[in-house]
């Protein structure tokens, strides 16, 4: 099973309303197919109430074995439906790599 | 000899606007770190940074203690704020300048 289809599976137990998984590692210096840089967009319910922080831990736990293995970078946008409806569903855009640390840890 | 721990809670509680990032405010060696920096000076106060390239127990240690795996993390007045996505969101609609500011401000009383 591929990584990406990995964290798909994972997030369906947030019950979102939308989720994209977009995997941007061609966008950093890796080698063709690699899965090492994914943004993942998500609207759900369950983020009422709760600080961003809390939100990007509640997924970092969720997919902590991805992010302690293969995934080396995460970036997260995470919306309630209202949120999500104020914004227009406009998924924000990744910076591009400026090649630091390019084959060791994580970002 | 202080530990990892020791020097980090000591980095977070002495500045209290704190950017762990990959390389310098200057030269950002990440385009993650790039954008948060960005968004941070350009809310024009002074505020520190620790570069994790240069500081590979930081680096290996910080995640596990914030809870936080990746960098960077900006942390203001003793807790996280959150990484690129949040302090480059928190910058688009306004709240991170005044966050900031209310930092700079408190410290700079504290000090007098």
């Amino acid at each position: 099973m591929s990584i990406q289809t990995q964290i798909d599976t994972k997030l369906t137990t947030l019950a979102p309303l939308m989720v994209e998984v977009v995997n941007e590692s061609h966008m950093h210096s890796v080698p063709a197919n690699s899965e090492t840089h994914f943004k993942v967009t998500l609207v759900s319910e369950r983020f009422a109430g709760l600080m961003r922080v809390k939100r990007h831990q509640l997924l970092y736990a969720l997919l902590k074995e991805e992010l302690e293995g293969p995934v080396h970078a995460l970036a997260l946008h995470l919306y309630t439906p209202v949120e999500w409806t104020a914004r227009g569903g406009e998924i924000p855009d990744s910076p591009n790599c400026l090649g630091g640390g390019k084959s060791d840890g994580k970002h | 000899m202080s530990t990892t721990i020791e020097s980090i809670e000591k980095q977070i509680g002495d500045n209290p606007i704190l950017l762990y990032m990959k390389g310098s405010p200057q030269l950002p060696q990440c385009g993650f770190s790039a954008q948060t920096v960005q968004a941070v000076m350009s809310c024009g106060e002074r505020f520190a940074f620790v570069n994790i390239l240069d500081n590979p127990d930081i680096r290996a240690e910080l995640p596990k203690y914030a809870n936080w795996p990746t960098f960077p993390q900006l942390w203001i007045n003793g807790e996280l704020v959150g990484g690129c996505d949040i302090v480059v969101e928190m910058y688009q609609s306004g709240e991170l300048e005044p966050l900031i500011k209310q930092a700079a401000q408190a410290a700079a009383t504290d000090s007098e």
